[in-house]
């Protein structure tokens, strides 16, 4: 299938073809893919595109799954609107 | 191995500085960073460039830098696209003492040639029509600020210093700074051992600790700033909205998401980078009493970066009369980002000796708080 049709990061849509071609730049952990591309900088915050990109890390660099860092997670865990955070309100419900 | 000069830092001020000493010929330049390109204070700030300062010096360098900003992409053969974006900074006066000030500032800014004027509530919220006028009693702004992408720059200086031959070893952690009779003579890092007899300090947050390793102690210190981006939405906002009063800055950024920060007045000298419950909570009261269609907004993530802060919270870049071969670009309390060019410009004339491209260089050397003298001290700082 054409790298450029795999789409990597839903959010920011990023192919699987931009994250080869950075990599080949020599961008190859998550946190500088992401500063370069803006992959897992969308409102998933890399919860779909993390293990890809680990993955693809891990056989671009030919290491061991578990030897490519996961990406730093940061707050929030989803995506609240600044007015309820003003009010105060129960996100949930 | 030998290098003629390592530079410590890998953010806009050493790749910027690294890609103006090999264009003018320098050779075996080495830089070195504890983590990766823009991994510090540079990939965290909040991507604006102003010129709306209230110190000569400020206004000087971020006048300069700008003009570099506008044919970075061309000057520096970059494929990439470092989203430079000129649609000005909006500061609001919400008090009368700042109403006053800025009057005072914007003469300042016009001698320099900076296009910033004083403007009415009314004419801001033309400029802003989301604004809320009822908090403020005038405003200043200057079409010529605007935005610029933290990584794409110090990537673009980045290729093309790379290009010019210059060495960047990430991941490597600089231990020691070996000096004998008062010359630097080597640099040992976690996997190299350089030898040199001139090391720049860009280390941001860490340019005291990097000053402690070559026993040079700098007036810095580090303390972290928070920031918050939202999910994106169509253009509503050209400007970035910001008051020192108030303690906020929010721009929209061409990429449709709003970025906003503030600081905290007791927020403790230290490299923390975390984020805050009380900092979201601020950040969001302040930003939708001035801005309310924001509140509609989701946030994404949160964030911190160190400034590194000086005395007069004006940039040092400057050698060291204690040390020969020690030079520094520091204390740029904030604004390291967008001074980036200067800084390069500035400290290859003076390693290499040249005449400067200003004639204030003796305002930046760290001698100036060791003279007593009363420096300019920085007011327009969020």
């Amino acid at each position: 299938m054409d790298k450029k049709n795999v789409i990597i990061c839903r959010c920011e849509d990023i192919t699987l073809q931009d994250i080869h071609e950075a990599m080949d730049q020599g961008f190859t952990s998550f946190e500088e893919l992401k500063r370069i591309l803006r992959v897992g900088m969308g409102p998933c915050q890399a919860n779909t595109c993390g293990q890809l990109v680990q993955r693809e890390i891990s056989k671009y660099l030919k290491v061991k799954l578990d030897e490519v860092k996961t990406q730093k997670i940061r707050p929030l865990i989803t995506g609240v609107k600044l007015q309820s955070i003003v009010d105060g309100e129960d996100h949930e419900g | 191995m030998k290098a003629n000069v390592v530079i410590i830092g890998a953010g806009i001020s050493g790749a910027s500085i690294a890609y103006n000493l090999a264009k003018k010929g320098m050779k075996d330049i080495v830089v070195v960073d504890k983590s990766y390109l823009t991994s510090g204070a540079t990939g965290r700030c909040g991507a604006g460039v102003r010129q709306q300062w209230g110190t000569k010096l400020n206004c000087i360098l971020a006048k300069k830098s700008i003009e570099f900003f506008k044919h970075a992409k061309e000057i520096l053969e970059y494929s990439g696209d470092i989203e430079f974006k000129q649609e000005g900074y909006l500061i609001l006066a919400t008090t009368e003492e700042e109403d006053k000030q800025f009057e005072k500032n914007v003469k300042l800014q016009n001698s320099f040639g900076i296009p910033s004027r004083k403007v009415t509530k009314e004419e801001a919220k033309k400029i802003v029509p989301h604004l809320n006028i009822d908090r403020i009693i005038s405003a200043t702004y200057c079409p010529t600020d605007g935005h610029l992408n933290p990584f794409t720059m110090t990537d673009a200086y980045y290729q093309a210093a790379k290009r010019l031959g210059v060495t960047f070893y990430f991941y490597d952690e600089v231990l020691s700074i070996v000096v004998e009779h008062n010359e630097v003579q080597k640099v040992i890092t976690k996997h190299h051992e350089i030898e040199t007899n001139i090391v720049i300090n860009a280390a941001g947050g860490y340019s005291k600790e990097i000053g402690d390793l070559a026993g040079i102690s700098i007036p810095v210190y580090a303390e972290n700033h928070e920031i918050l981006v939202t999910e994106p939405i169509e253009k509503i906002q050209g400007p970035m909205v910001m008051s020192f009063s108030r303690n906020i800055y929010c721009q929209q950024v061409p990429h449709g998401s709003f970025i906003m920060g503030r600081s905290d007045p007791n927020v403790e000298h230290n490299h923390s980078t975390d984020s805050t419950w009380k900092f979201l909570d601020e950040m969001a009261k302040t930003a939708v009493d001035l801005l309310p269609p924001l509140g509609k907004l989701r946030v994404v993530r949160q964030w911190g970066g160190s400034y590194n802060m000086s005395p007069d919270r004006q940039p040092i870049i400057s050698g060291c009369k204690e040390l020969k071969g020690f030079f520094m670009a520091c204390g740029f309390s904030g604004h390291g980002f967008m001074f980036g060019p200067m800084t390069g410009i500035l400290m290859s004339e003076l390693v290499l000796g040249e005449p400067s491209s200003i004639e204030e260089m003796e305002e930046l050397s760290l001698e100036r708080f060791k003279n007593q003298k009363t420096t300019d001290y920085e007011k327009s700082v969020v």
